[in-house]
């Protein structure tokens, strides 16, 4: 008989995951899908009843968004701006009834290309706490996620937290999904930014695309031409140049590589426009 | 360090509910089948679809996605707690229709009720956010947004409205008879029936295209099994092991022999407790492959499937008149195109689904269903057993839109019951009801069309090849019905058409509303669109000019009676020059986004091609008073219940409300037919009709009245008086027939038609219905997005029995067109989930108008025409014809996904 365990503590569970392989359990969004079983197949870890892995609060040197944290909670909670555009993925993520179980942290780790999560934590260049029952570190989360549903995770570890560093709270995030269909869609491409603006030019520009390479990737050339130029010109910046050869997309029964690399570009286009669009708002 | 799960507890609807989790066990299934809380549907087991939605401490959960561990300790609100949490609620989805099969009710008013907590009066928009996570395959979902915005403005529960009175049944806006269980959770589907001892059974199936293949030792693996479990292949088969659609054609096992034609075929199904099976390794299932080069589309030949079907052609269609060649040779302009469509999946909320089990000499199967005595007949003869040794009672049926007309489960849980003798029961998942039942053609259709230089229509050819996939099933009537369809309502003296069906090892394609016609429509909508540009007159007014009118000979040299396209388009011109005003002006803003506009026919026969098609209808009185109706025509969300009843109490003369329904049940009620080919308000109706009539007549001679005088049923006393007099038959005097009536009649109705000759030229069908609908869109030219704005639709139904049914037939039909055209997309071994395979969603639908042409039909019942299947052909042609108006993009292949559009609108800059 499979066993579950459900402990309160992250210490249990640490010890739990040391002891013999088990399948971490958060919201079950996406390990229920896999299965057509009517029950969790195998040994599971699930860490919903650990209070501390739960929600979203301010350290000293960033934000911790705990590995139990959900969709709902995201959108709930009391964020600065930088952290709009993963608000807005937040609701974009299946639907009411999936962001209401399914995690941020477990978003991650399936690592699907297709993640509504990745964009906008790169662009807040999120970290990956990692800990088992040796010791705890941090992984860069462009450095955690290595493929195609792939994450650098050993056994014996769970992610315990994403960490928003406190330098990643200047400015505004935002974000651009494309689907075939409204709700509970999968993307086809998306743009993620954080941009911060001082006097009207761009202080630094975080920009990410998913969807159209096996994992989500910023976009380091468009970001450095952009720093220094105005926000209300920074849409007319993009090319095609600066956003495909960081991409690597496939074609697949929702678009084709091609299709996917342009829209990604109009995305990121359409992206700074409504930033800049929005900011014109705000100063008017 | 664990805490013990055996003793949980959730409050459940209210009420402290014990239960015996394994943790990990889905909640679904906790509720379902350990709780009998069957309210709670599962439709795909994945969070794809929102049907099993529940309230989990006040939040939207699926329960399908949820340990059930972490209900304990929680509240849990399911449909069956609703009535008290919002009773408005399901009263107000009852009046405003928003409940069809009822599968996706439940999740829909749980969404709700989570919903309605905090926002007790929401707008549209905040509705369509909330209750985004549930799809829904039949209503469209506008009903189901004006229900929940409405609901806190609806009546109190307690106060029912009278209905319409004695003979003012048909026309009325009456709200289903059969609702009250959909919104109440109490509707039994058919994995809701759980006999006492039932025994589970799952399936082995193929996960090859082709293959042949071998079975090992099966009775050392089934005995090595934890628990005692059967398993049983086509070796235990009693009868043929044949079924089929069409008897000529007949083709596909119940459990294949040695050789798959299709993935997802079953070889062999496993029987047992259901903690048995659970404990099973089906992988391990001793069953040798040897996969066989497939080809799943009409790329590539491929060896013969069937014997005596050379080239893989199962069978062609023609229809020819006049002389087509010539007329195209003559003709001022003439247009072609090449269409290719996908597979598109029916996409039901509720995957098929039943139990059988033995009653004395009776198999009993009670499961979904379009067609209960096909269903019976062909299972008996799988079985082995007669006819009347078979009983199908239909279970509520969750949709099927064509695809419920095919046996799926019926000889597999047949089987298993004759073989254990115990009751059985079967639940398809998603997975293995998308890979194993049927789905619509796809074709590559090529046609020519040309015109005079005033725009008349002189000749059309017209050549598809529909891929009907492995088997048969219902592609004939395809590849019958589409030449006689691909002129559209319109006047051709020279035509000809053809259409095979080809058989691949895709899926087998069968039937899904509309048999063909509305892949047809697309060619032949494109081409007017074509042919007005290049004659310079406005697209409406084209077809105008080309509609057919009474007296006019379709392209089979019938002149039927009522023809209401020309009314149709009619009735579209007003909103047609508003549209084309408006996309004008947009459009002179020269943005990134365009609008366009577009619109499409259809025309549509009613009921089997050049085929009898008979339903008979039972009605009767008890001796207590009762008016029963027994009606065969399968209700799968459709209103059939309804829209039958109120024909039949018209022509009777008792107020609907007062109408008691028998379903189809093979053992109590006459053989109403399949509910396919847009034929139950007509052909059942009609029947119901006349038996209605008939028994007003017995009772009148009875009491010596004329035809006017009026009846009415107080208790046991039936009352028949007029302006002279009274007279009361009292019923309990009178003897009781065989089935239990004092007063009955039966009748049966069969439409007259004239069977097709080698040109296709005959009388296909005695009723036809037509409409047109227009789109208005707005494309996203830098990234191929559509948005479908609005929808006019125009449709001449003889005579409305039900305008709020009826409405809700259009948006639905409205709903599937706008997939097909947009977003559908079935991939064989690719697609088989609802997250892969896209189906429109809340957000996903135009604003929908509906208005009704009432042209009566010289034979329908009161005039009726049929409406299910004609509702959906135009939405897809509409759609791309607005797509090209504001792009200029010619839309040849079919889902117009984003990457599609844009590579068109790139093509025609």
């Amino acid at each position: 008989m499979a066993a579950y365990h459900r402990p309160s503590e992250l210490t249990e569970a640490l010890e739990i995951l040391a002891a013999a392989p088990v399948t971490v359990a958060a919201g079950c969004t996406d390990l229920y899908p896999a299965t057509q079983a009517k029950a969790l197949p195998g040994d599971i870890l699930d860490i919903t009843a650990i209070d501390a892995l739960r929600g979203i609060a301010r350290e000293d040197a960033c934000w911790r968004i705990g590995a139990a944290t959900t969709w709902t909670d995201v959108l709930n909670a009391d964020l600065p701006a930088t952290f709009d555009g993963l608000k807005l993925a937040a609701r974009e993520v299946g639907s009411v009834q999936i962001q209401n179980a399914g995690t941020v942290a477990g978003n991650l780790c399936t690592a699907s290309p297709a993640g509504d999560g990745a964009p906008c934590l790169l662009t807040l260049d999120a970290s990956v706490e990692v800990q088992s029952a040796h010791g705890r570190r941090v992984v860069p989360l462009s450095s955690f996620l290595i493929g195609a549903r792939r994450v650098e995770l050993q056994a014996g570890e769970m992610v315990t937290g994403i960490l928003v560093p406190a330098a990643a709270g200047a400015g505004g995030g935002d974000f651009l999904k494309l689907g075939a269909r409204k709700y509970l869609v999968i993307s086809i491409a998306m743009a993620a930014a954080r941009i911060d603006v001082a006097d009207g030019a761009i202080r630094e520009a975080a920009l990410a695309i998913g969807a159209c390479s096996p994992v989500a990737t910023r976009l380091p050339a468009l970001e450095d031409a952009l720093r220094g130029v105005a926000l209300a010109e920074a849409a007319a910046r993009v090319t095609g140049e600066m956003v495909a050869p960081v991409l690597s997309p496939i074609d697949d029964i929702r678009g084709d590589a091609a299709y996917r690399v342009e829209a990604a570009t109009e995305l990121m286009r359409r992206l700074l426009a409504r930033c800049a669009a929005r900011r014109m708002e705000a100063a008017a | 360090m664990n805490r013990p799960f055996g003793k949980c507890q959730m409050r459940v609807n209210g009420a402290e509910t014990p239960f015996a989790a394994a943790p990990g066990r889905r909640l679904s299934e906790v509720l379902r089948e350990d709780l009998g809380l069957t309210g709670t549907k599962v439709g795909c087991d994945a969070g794809d679809c929102g049907a099993c939605t529940v309230l989990l401490d006040g939040a939207a959960v699926c329960a399908c996605l949820t340990p059930s561990v972490r209900a304990d300790g929680a509240e849990v609100v399911t449909v069956e707690g609703l009535g008290a949490l919002v009773p408005r609620l399901q009263r107000s989805f009852l009046r405003h229709g928003a409940a069809q099969c009822g599968i996706c009710t439940p999740g829909m008013l749980v969404a709700a009720a989570g919903l309605l907590r905090g926002t007790p009066a929401p707008d549209r928009a905040e509705v369509e956010e909330a209750l985004g996570g549930v799809l829904c395959r039949c209503t469209g979902y506008a009903k189901i947004v004006d229900a929940v915005c409405d609901s806190a403005f609806e009546a109190d529960p307690g106060e029912a409205s009278p209905g319409p009175a004695a003979g003012a049944a048909v026309g009325a806006r009456l709200e289903r008879l059969d609702g009250g269980p959909k919104v109440t959770g109490a509707e039994m589907y058919g994995a809701d029936h759980l006999p006492e001892g039932a025994l589970e059974v799952r399936a082995i199936r193929s996960p090859h295209h082709a293959a042949r293949f071998a079975l090992g030792d099966v009775a050392a693996w089934a005995a090595a099994a934890p628990a005692p479990v059967h398993v049983f292949t086509a070796a235990d088969i009693p009868g043929e092991n044949l079924f089929g659609t069409i008897p000529v054609f007949v083709d596909q096992p119940a459990l294949a022999e040695a050789h798959v034609r299709q993935r997802g075929e079953a070889v062999a199904i496993v029987v047992g407790e259901t903690a048995a099976l659970d404990a099973l390794d089906f992988a391990a299932f001793p069953v040798t492959w040897q996969p066989e080069e497939a080809v799943t589309d009409l790329s590539a030949p491929l060896p013969d499937l069937h014997a005596g079907r050379p080239g893989n052609e199962l069978i062609r269609g023609v229809v020819r008149c006049g002389d087509a060649i010539m007329a195209l040779a003559g003709a001022a302009h003439v247009a072609e195109v090449t269409v290719d469509t996908a597979y598109v999946e029916h996409a039901y909320i509720e995957p098929e689904a039943g139990t059988a089990w033995i009653d004395g000499d009776t198999l009993v199967i009670r499961a979904c269903t379009q067609a209960p005595v096909m269903d019976r007949d062909e299972t008996a003869k799988v079985l082995g057993l007669p006819a009347e040794r078979v009983r199908v009672i239909p279970a509520a049926t969750g949709g099927g839109f064509g695809a419920k007309l095919d046996l799926s489960l019926q000889p597999l849980i047949g089987l298993a019951a004759l073989k254990t003798g115990r009751p059985c029961r079967m639940v398809y998942s998603r997975a293995e009801s998308m890979a194993s039942t049927t789905k619509r053609h796809p074709a590559r259709m090529t046609g020519r069309i040309g015109c005079d230089t005033a725009g008349r229509v002189t000749g059309m050819t017209f050549d598809g090849d529909f891929n009907t996939g492995a088997y048969a099933s219902w592609g004939p009537t395809v590849a019958v019905r589409v030449p006689v369809h691909a002129s559209g309502p319109y006047r051709m003296e020279h035509y000809h058409a053809v259409a095979r069906a080809m058989h691949t090892n895709g899926p087998a394609a069968g039937a899904f509303r509309g048999f063909g016609v509305p892949q047809a429509a697309l060619v032949q909508e494109t081409l007017f669109d074509d042919l007005a540009r290049a004659a310079g007159i406005d697209r409406l007014e084209f077809r105008l000019r080309n509609a057919l009118v009474d007296g006019d000979r379709t392209v089979c040299g019938q002149r039927p009676g009522g023809i209401g396209i020309r009314d149709c388009l009619v009735a579209l011109s007003v909103a047609w020059n508003r549209a084309l005003a408006e996309a004008a002006a947009f459009n002179e803003a020269q943005g990134v986004v365009r609008r366009g506009v577009g619109v499409a026919s259809c025309w549509y026969g009613c009921g089997n091609t050049g085929l009898p098609n008979p339903s008979t209808v039972r009605v009767g009185i008890t001796a207590a008073g009762r008016l029963v109706l027994h009606q065969g025509a399968m209700d799968i969300g459709q209103g059939a219940n309804t829209v039958v009843a109120q024909l039949c109490a018209d022509a009777l003369g008792l107020p609907v409300g007062q109408v008691s329904l028998v379903d189809g049940d093979t053992a109590k009620t006459p053989d109403c037919g399949k509910t396919s080919a847009s034929r139950q308000t007509y052909v059942t109706g009609k029947a119901a009709m006349l038996a209605g009539r008939a028994l007003r007549g017995t009772i009148l001679a009875m009491s010596n009245m004329g035809e006017d005088a009026a009846l009415s049923l107080e208790g046991d006393v039936l009352r028949v008086h007029d302006g002279r007099g009274s007279r009361d038959i009292r019923l309990a005097d009178l003897p009781v027939d065989a089935h239990g009536y004092v007063l009955a009649a039966e009748e049966t109705y069969d439409p007259p038609t004239v069977g097709l000759d080698a040109d296709g030229q005959g009388e296909p069908y005695a009723v036809y219905g037509y409409g047109a609908q227009m789109a208005e869109v707005e494309v996203d030219t830098a990234l191929g997005t559509v948005k479908v704005r609005r929808m006019t639709a125009a449709h001449d139904l003889g005579r409305v029995v039900n305008p709020l049914l009826a409405e809700g037939q259009v948006e639905g039909g409205i709903a599937q067109g706008l997939g097909m055209a947009l977003m559908e997309e079935y991939v064989p071994g690719r697609t088989e989930n609802l997250h892969d395979y896209l189906i429109p969603t809340f957000g996903d639908m135009p604003e929908i108008r509906s208005i009704f042409v009432e042209k009566p039909d010289p034979e329908g019942p009161m005039g009726v025409k049929g409406l299910g299947e004609h509702v959906l052909i135009p939405t897809a042609p509409a759609i791309l014809n607005a797509i090209r108006h504001a792009t200029g993009a010619r839309i040849t292949r079919l889902p117009a996904l984003p990457h599609r559009v844009l590579a068109a609108i790139r093509a025609a800059r």
